[in-house]
Parts: structure tokens; C-alpha cells; sequence
């Protein structure tokens, strides 16, 4: 068997007994799914011929709660949608607030929140790597070795904002406290040994024939599909589309950076899985340069109240590029102290909505693999 | 050649198994009940409320004025003012709070209650093993539970604690200083000509 026949997928499995098909519900106490996620699945043998995935097992309320609490209130609850990157969620919400009540952010506020949304995205990606592989029956290693990296970037979390994961970091305005001189030594120091990580990762993993085997051509996404679902981040450009909201939108300060954006070419769990790591290069690249170029200065809008804060009466919809895709806050504020709307768009939600599209005509294995390489946090996806 | 790769990838994780031995910033376990690794200035878990002087009573700062009752999101504060009103540290009379929960199974560290408050007197604490047998009443901090002395708050964010501190004293000499100006205006007010009795009466300088 030459490496062109072993790198396809296994022949479909002609079904010989003219049997019914058989559901299996795999999920939610499963330890793949990522969280408490479900799949109702058809099974005509191995083949999935249909998919019906079931949300909501952790619904926790969070638009209406967030409709009900103060503008303020809602920033500890951001953290709790995507629990991996609460530093990306609490900047997504402050940016829509600061659009709706027209905040002006200190430079070097903006500056902290480009260091922090890309050293979330480093962590998040390697964790999302190190999880797809275990997916994939890599049990351990890759995923011990990226959660020792995601383990550092989380102390420097740690010992700013006061907690590993529910940062609660951003304020409206700014950000809570500033990063002092020893933080940066730090930051720095991670973010150069960073490639190193990176450089081994790739040749632990990412040559691997039993990875290309489950992941080339697994899950292919059509560039069309892709954006007709809606779907953003690193799910949309491993189909070739070239869509970055941190290029579109030019938010914070990223066009004072240079960067790339990685463009996939077939849309498969390979490319999204490669897609990932090329994006740890780039983001190691803005960080440097943010580190460099960070002015010293305030953090904080003097002018921004923090009790009873009202903004003016008028709706904003603000959005970044969070690790996992296009993160937005819709709000309508009607003058008074609670958004009379607050709606989250979670890009994990969105972009597992083709999950049937991309498991048809596989095998119940490769399922697992297609999700893992979705990027999912139930958090997020259920709210 | 198939398996160059599998190859390599075997020779990364050989090279981490017997680095994990040798290399001094990998052997980084904390035997942690008898060790521990400090936490950093920063680290918040829960609120606790601080008292000046050395009577966790009628030291504490807090003169219930719900603020933080009202913005804490998960709305896990529960304050009921009192009818009357006690001198506090400083010997002024003000209200204090008859009760002060907080129940720290519905709290979710946010710090909200912290940096709403305008009287410096609830501040996060680090302390984590709270692990308790029973879980509803005994996750409920009453007031004397709370109650910790301000050179604790040192003790646990000695810097954080030097500005708090820095900054209630300049305040207190600004009130100080307004005060002398107040009294200084009603002598002045009593002597002078009817007709220049400044506009808002002073605030009375003893009770
Ligand atoms: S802790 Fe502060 S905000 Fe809360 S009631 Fe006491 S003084 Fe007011
Ligand atoms: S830390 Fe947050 S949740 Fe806890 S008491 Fe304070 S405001 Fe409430």
C-alpha cells in the first residue's frame, strides 16, 4: 500500500444486512463531546446517515439574565460563556458597550487588551489541539503538553486580574488594574519560549501519518456552505475565505500590527487543525510587536462611572475575532440602568450548526473528530 | 517513508520524559497540603469586610449603605440596616449594618462589590479551603465571620492595602481640613454683619 491509498478514507461500508438503521445517542456524559453535548445519530453500520445534535443542557439564562442585571453586572457573567477565554468574551461585551455609550479606551488600555485577547487565543488553540488529538485516541500527551503551556499564559492571568479563568478583566473604558513592569518581564519571557512549544508540537504531531490519515479529507467543508451557515474564525478560513474580523473590522489597534491571516484550502478537519496552529505563529507575532510599542499611561477612562452607569438611549452591536470566530454583543439600551436587549452572537453555536453537513457519510470515529476540530465550549453554545 | 512521523513524534516525547527528570523549571510539583506555591497579590476568592481599630463590631467600616447589595450580580449580599445609629471608629455616629450576609456558595468572585463601594470597606479575601459539611448554612458568612482587621488586609495585598490606606488618610485630612474651614466660617459668620452669613449653613462640628 503506497501513502496516496493509505491517506484515503476507508471504503463506505455497503450495508449487506437490509437491516433498519440504528440511533445511538451519543452524549451528553460523553467524554468527547467537550461538555454536555448531545447527538442523536443514524447509523446504517459505521456510516452516519443522519445527525440531530441537542442543545441546552447548560442553559443558564444568560441574554435574559443580562437583560436583567446592570451594564456592569453582565462583565462576570461574560466570563462564563466561553470559559477559556474570558479575557476575548469581557473585551467583545466592552467594546459593544462602549459603542453604544460612546467611551473613549486609553491607549495603552488598548494595548493590554491586544496582549490578553492573543495570549487567550495562543492558550485556547493549544488546548484545542492538544483535545482534538485526544479526540483522535492521542490520549495524553499532546493535550498534557498544551495544557503546560496553557498553564503558564494562565498564571500571568492569574497574577493580573486575580483568577485563572473568570478574569473579569475589562471595564467599560479601560481595564481594571495595570500591568506592571514585572508582568511584562514575564509575558515576554512566555511568549518567546512560546515557538519552541509550537516547533515541538508540530513535530510531535502534526507529520504524523495516523493524524493525516483521521484528519485529511475527514469533515470537508465547502467554502459556500461555510458562508451561508454564517460561520467565522479559523472554521471559515480553512475553506479559503479570507475573513478576519480583526482585518475587516480593524478594531482596538490591530492594524498598527503586521500579520497574516492563514488561509486553508479544502475545508477538512486537517486544514482546521492546521489552521490553528499557523494562527499560534501569527498571534506570537502580535504579541511581540504589541510589547514592544505599549506607551505607559493610564488604564482607565477617568470619566466612565462605575455605579449607576447609564448609557444613552440607542442600540450597538460590537464584535471581535475571538479564538473561535465572530463574537458579538447586540444591546438596546432604553436610558436606564439594564439593557433592554442583550443578545450574544456565540460563534461556537453558529459554527456547529453544519455538524450534520460535515459527519454525513463518515464513521462514528471520525464524528468525534469533526467536533473536536469544530471548536466547541458548551458554555458558549448552550448560554 | 510511513512512520518517520510517528518516529518523530516518539523521539519529542522521549526527550520530555527525561527532561521532566533533570530540568529544573519542569519539576515544578507542590506537594500541596504541606507546601504551597504563594498566590499572587492580585488572587481574590471572596469579599470580607474590614474593621478599623481592634473591635471587629463597632470597627467596621461598612455603614450599610446597600450599594453593594444592589450592583452584586448573583444578588448573594443580604444587609439589614440598623434603626440606629453607633460612633464608629472615628467616634462619628452612622449607621451600621444589623446584619451582613453573604453567601459564598451563590458568590462568584467578581469583585463588583469591591470596587462599587465608596467607603473602602469590603475588600477580597484569599482564603480558599472552605469546604464545609453541611452546605447551606454553613456557607452563609455572617457578619462576625467577615469581619477582618485591616492589617490582615495587609498582610494579604500589602500593596493594594498601602494605597487604600494612603487614600482614606488623605481623605480624612481634606474632611479635617474642611471641617477647620467650616468652623472657622461660623465664627467668622457670628461676628460679621448679618447680611454675609454664608449661604449653606455650616454642618454642626459636635453632636
Ligand atoms: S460594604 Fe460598602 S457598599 Fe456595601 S453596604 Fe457596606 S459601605 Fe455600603
Ligand atoms: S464578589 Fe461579586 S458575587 Fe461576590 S459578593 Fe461581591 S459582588 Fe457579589
Amino acid at each position: 500500500m503506497n501513502t496516496t491509498e493509505m491517506l484515503q478514507p476507508p471504503p463506505a461500508m455497503t450495508s449487506r444486512l437490509d437491516g433498519e438503521l440504528m440511533e445511538v445517542s451519543m452524549g451528553p456524559q460523553h467524554p468527547s463531546t467537550h461538555g454536555v453535548f448531545r447527538m442523536n445519530v443514524a447509523l446504517d453500520g459505521e456510516m452516519v446517515v443522519k445527525l440531530k445534535p441537542v442543545f441546552g443542557y447548560l442553559h443558564r439564562n444568560h441574554e435574559k439574565i443580562g437583560e436583567n442585571t446592570s451594564y456592569l453586572g453582565s462583565m462576570p457573567y461574560t466570563d462564563r460563556l466561553d470559559y477559556f477565554c474570558s479575557m476575548t468574551n469581557n473585551w467583545a461585551y466592552a467594546l459593544s458597550v462602549e459603542k453604544l455609550a460612546g467611551i473613549e479606551v486609553p491607549e495603552r488600555a488598548e494595548y493590554l487588551r491586544v496582549i490578553l485577547a492573543e495570549l487567550t487565543r495562543l492558550q485556547n488553540h493549544a488546548s484545542l489541539l492538544g483535545f482534538l488529538l485526544s479526540d483522535m485516541g492521542a490520549w495524553g500527551t499532546p493535550l498534557m503538553y498544551a495544557f503546560r503551556e496553557r498553564e503558564k499564559i494562565l498564571d500571568l492571568f492569574e497574577s493580573l486580574s486575580g483568577s485563572r479563568m473568570m478574569c473579569d478583566y475589562m471595564r467599560f473604558g479601560g481595564c481594571r488594574v495595570d500591568a506592571g513592569p514585572d508582568w511584562m518581564e514575564r509575558a515576554k519571557k512566555i511568549v518567546d519560549l512560546f515557538p519552541k512549544f509550537l516547533d515541538e508540537f508540530e513535530k510531535l504531531i502534526l507529520s504524523n501519518e495516523i493524524v493525516i490519515m483521521r484528519t485529511q479529507e475527514v469533515g470537508k467543508l465547502s467554502a459556500e456552505l461555510a458562508i451561508n451557515a454564517g460561520m467565522t474564525g479559523p472554521m471559515l478560513r480553512a475553506c479559503g475565505v479570507n475573513y478576519d474580523i480583526r482585518k475587516v473590522d480593524g478594531y482596538g489597534f490591530y492594524p498598527r500590527f503586521k500579520f497574516r491571516v492563514p488561509l486553508g484550502e479544502h475545508g477538512d478537519c486537517y486544514d482546521r487543525l492546521m489552521m490553528r496552529a499557523l494562527e499560534m505563529h501569527e498571534s506570537v507575532g502580535i504579541l511581540k510587536q504589541a510589547m514592544e510599542q505599549i506607551p505607559a499611561g493610564p488604564v482607565m477612562n477617568p470619566k466612565v462611572k462605575i455605579r449607576a452607569f447609564r448609557p444613552p438611549v440607542g442600540e450597538a452591536y460590537g464584535r471581535i475575532e475571538g479564538p473561535k470566530g465572530e463574537l458579538g454583543f447586540y444591546l438596546i439600551s432604553d436610558g436606564g440602568t439594564n439593557p433592554y436587549r442583550y443578545r450574544v452572537r456565540p460563534p461556537s453555536f453558529i459554527n456547529l450548526t453544519v455538524l450534520e453537513d460535515l459527519c454525513l457519510g463518515h464513521t462514528v470515529a471520525d464524528v468525534m473528530v469533526i467536533l473536536g476540530s469544530v471548536d466547541i465550549v458548551l458554555g458558549e453554545v448552550d448560554r | 517513508m510511513i512512520g518517520t512521523g510517528i518516529l518523530k513524534g516518539m523521539a519529542v516525547t522521549a526527550r520530555n520524559f527525561v527532561g521532566s527528570y533533570f530540568e529544573k523549571d519542569r519539576l515544578i510539583t507542590v506537594q500541596y497540603p504541606e507546601e504551597r506555591s504563594p498566590l499572587p497579590e492580585n488572587y481574590r476568592n471572596f469579599p470580607f469586610l474590614i474593621y478599623d481599630t481592634d473591635d471587629p463590631e463597632a470597627g467596621l467600616r461598612c455603614v450599610a449603605c446597600k450599594i453593594c447589595e444592589k450592583e452584586c450580580p448573583p444578588q448573594c449580599i443580604y444587609i439589614i440596616k440598623s434603626e440606629d445609629k453607633k460612633p464608629d471608629y472615628m467616634g462619628k455616629p452612622q449607621f451600621y449594618a444589623a446584619v451582613f450576609d453573604i453567601d459564598i456558595s451563590v458568590c462568584m468572585s467578581c469583585q463588583i462589590c469591591v470596587e462599587v463601594c465608596p467607603f473602602e470597606a469590603i475588600k477580597m479575601d484569599k482564603v480558599f479551603e472552605l469546604s464545609k459539611r453541611e452546605r447551606f448554612d454553613a456557607l452563609l458568612q455572617r457578619k462576625n465571620e467577615l469581619a477582618k482587621s485591616n492589617e490582615y488586609y495587609h498582610s494579604i495585598h500589602p500593596i493594594e492595602a498601602a494605597e487604600v490606606d494612603a487614600k482614606l488618610a488623605e481623605a480624612a485630612a481634606a474632611a479635617a481640613k474642611k471641617k477647620a474651614a467650616a468652623a472657622a466660617a461660623t465664627a467668622a459668620g457670628s461676628t460679621s454683619a448679618p447680611g454675609t452669613v454664608p449661604v449653606a449653613p455650616a454642618p454642626p462640628t459636635t453632636p
